[in-house]
């Protein structure tokens, strides 16, 4: 495993914001929300106020090391539903073929056919604001690319000799797909995840943005920009900070699944073995 | 010892859906192996021998499928045996290795893992039982430092090494009836002999019967007492191995056993090729009429191509299926 420079400092960036998502009660200096005070009222960043403060005179260094937690939980936990679904129905459509592979197949071109983001936004109108239906709405959406790669894979590993062999030690057709099968297909798996996390944290942004997704005044990275739109040019801090979250962290998912891509990606694995 | 043959196969026929037709891919096939006996198929590429033993532990697939006849194991029928109950006999009591061990091996499980496996799948034991189990298994087929060996990969081993492997995992339980289907045509000729007098002596102390499928019918005869040979889908002749050298009845054994090198080790036996009968198998849906070796036979007459030939009993329960048997 040796992983190129640019996914290392991929990696870096995401386990930064791993890390404040973690210990942002410790690394805040106010309350995120209860912290207003009127008397501080759109200070610009400076010393005091790191990233500045709001028109409330809440901290937006403190909100945006909060809004951490949210986006990283929404774009890991919504992408890990995702894989789940992609990786269930795809390898089950693959091994077993059939009428059931006739219907993965058909819900997977459907969801290809309609952008995840539109979905998306039509489950939160049905299922309102929130962070419950942020996970449901973003964690049912993004499955097809994985589901794909699970189909396929399976399709090649199966006429494998050692998922041949299994069949003829007596493994059961769950323990084929977990011990044969899945172990084999993990890699791209694991780059398709990493980069739909990336996604999620872009989709929450969009989704809060418009008012669908975490409401004020609960800091998501995507509804504080919200909150900052009428001020974009009167105090751009409000802006800034949260924008720059999003895009670090999106970029250190992208480099981090790129250079995962090289190492776990097949080809390269049977050109090293 | 009980009655009942370990396994028994009695008229069986494998037939192959193209379309709506079907035609008979294996036909008449019987034979019977008794607890730890020796048997041997041979024949040459395209007979049938490999699905023949894929119909023994019932995974025949499409377009594959049992049309008629019966497989008993212990004198239970496999087809009447529900697909749990088929899976607890395979890689237990009935286990096969194959051809290629380059790829039988899961390549991203640790080889241990995947001895252990059979132990936690069919005998119930926990994973710490069984990594110790495997080292064990490991060890009994030769393998040096086998504690260390377990936690390798496959692409980390040789391949005798990983046939030894697959040994390892296909006696792991301990089976009455080993399937080895071609088990050492990928291998170096050297390897090759260590492999076979490895299966041999394991199963020989054991008590695990053999039933070895090959093209070469010196290495079939080296391995089993008695010997099936296959041609197109149909057993031509069966005998015990040293009447098959010494007086081999039916032109196709013959004929094998004039391919075969004269002179030489047991090893050089191993590698020969079927140069010297003219022409090749047909495919099943050109398998001609009557006896079907009859286009390649040099004594074939016209009932030959009219007539199947009927079962010839030859002495010490050999049989033969030529109209003109020696
Ligand atoms: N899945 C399948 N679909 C169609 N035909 C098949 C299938 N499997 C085997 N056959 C055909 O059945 C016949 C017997 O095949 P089998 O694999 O049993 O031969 P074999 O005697 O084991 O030969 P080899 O020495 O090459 O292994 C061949 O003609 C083969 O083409
Ligand atoms: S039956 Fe006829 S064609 Fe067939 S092997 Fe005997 S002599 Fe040859
Ligand atoms: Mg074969």
């Amino acid at each position: 495993m040796k992983l190129g420079t640019s996914a290392i400092i991929g990696g870096m960036l995401f386990a930064l914001a791993i890390f404040v998502g973690l210990f942002a009660p410790w690394l805040a200096h106010t309350d995120p929300v209860m912290g207003a005070n009127l008397v501080n009222a759109e200070e610009p960043p400076s010393w005091i106020w790191w990233f500045g403060t709001d028109a409330q005179g809440r901290d937006i260094y403190s909100r945006v090391v909060h809004g951490a937690r949210i986006s990283l939980t929404v774009g890991i936990v919504s992408q890990l539903v995702n894989s789940v679904i992609g990786v269930t129905l795809g390898l089950t459509a693959g091994y077993w073929g059939g009428w059931w592979d006739d219907v993965v197949n058909g819900l997977t071109n459907v969801m290809l056919a309609i952008p995840s983001l539109i979905f998306a936004l039509a489950i939160m109108a049905v299922l309102g604001p929130g962070l419950t239906s942020l996970l449901i709405a973003l964690g049912l959406t993004n499955w097809s690319f994985t589901c794909r790669i699970a189909r396929a894979s399976t399709l090649s590993l199966k006429s494998q000799g050692y998922v041949q062999a299994a069949r003829v030690l007596g493994y059961g057709d769950l323990r084929i797909m977990i011990t044969q099968l899945l172990p084999n297909m993990i890699g791209p798996i694991i780059v398709i995840g990493t980069l739909g996390m990336g996604g999620a944290v872009l989709a929450e942004a969009s989704l809060s943005f418009l008012g669908l997704g975490i409401r004020p005044p609960y800091p998501s990275w995507g509804s504080m920009l919200s909150e900052a739109r009428d001020q974009i040019t009167t105090a751009p801090w409000l802006s800034v900070f949260p924008g720059l979250a999003i895009f670090l962290t999106v970029l250190g998912l992208n480099l981090l699944g790129d250079g995962l891509r090289d190492v776990l990606d097949p080809q390269s694995r049977s050109r090293r073995t | 010892m009980t009655a009942a043959p370990l396994i028994e196969v009695e008229g069986l026929r494998i037939d192959l859906a193209d379309g709506a037709r079907h035609v008979a891919a294996v036909e008449g096939v019987s034979f019977r192996i008794d607890r730890g006996e020796t048997f041997g198929l041979v024949g040459e590429s395209g007979c049938g021998k490999s699905i023949t033993a894929l119909a023994l532990i019932g995974l025949l697939r499409r377009p594959l499928s049992i049309a008629a006849g019966a497989i008993r194991f212990e004198g239970r029928e496999i087809q009447g045996l529900s697909a749990a109950e088929q899976r607890a006999l395979r890689g237990n009591r009935i286990a096969m290795i194959f051809q290629e061990p380059m790829t039988a091996l899961n390549p991203v499980s640790p080889v241990g893992r995947q001895i252990a496996e059979m132990f936690v799948l069919h005998k119930g034991k926990s994973w710490r039982e069984a990594n110790q189990l495997a080292v064990e298994a490991l060890a009994n087929v030769r393998v040096p430092a086998p504690e260390r060996r377990v936690k390798d990969y496959p692409h980390q081993l040789s391949g005798g090494m990983r046939q030894r492997v697959m040994i390892a995992i296909a006696l792991a339980c301990d089976p009455d009836l080993l399937i080895a289907d071609e088990p050492t045509t990928a291998l170096d000729v050297t390897v090759q002999a260590e492999i076979i007098e490895l299966m041999r002596n394991l199963c020989a102390e054991r008590g695990t019967a053999i039933l070895m499928i090959s093209h070469d019918l010196g290495l079939v005869a080296n391995v089993c007492s008695r010997v099936g040979v296959m041609y197109a889908g149909r057993i031509v002749e069966e005998r015990g191995s040293d009447d098959i050298f010494r007086a081999g009845a039916h032109p196709y054994t013959q004929g094998l056993v004039d391919s075969l090198p004269r002179l030489g080790s047991r090893a050089a036996l191993g590698r020969s090729r079927l140069r010297e009968i003219a022409g090749v198998v047909p495919a099943i849906a050109d398998f001609p009429s009557g006896c079907r070796f009859n286009p390649r036979c040099a004594q074939a007459t016209e009932i030959c191509r009219t007539t199947v030939p009927e079962t010839t009993w030859l002495g010490a329960g050999g049989l033969v299926r030529c109209h003109h048997h020696a």
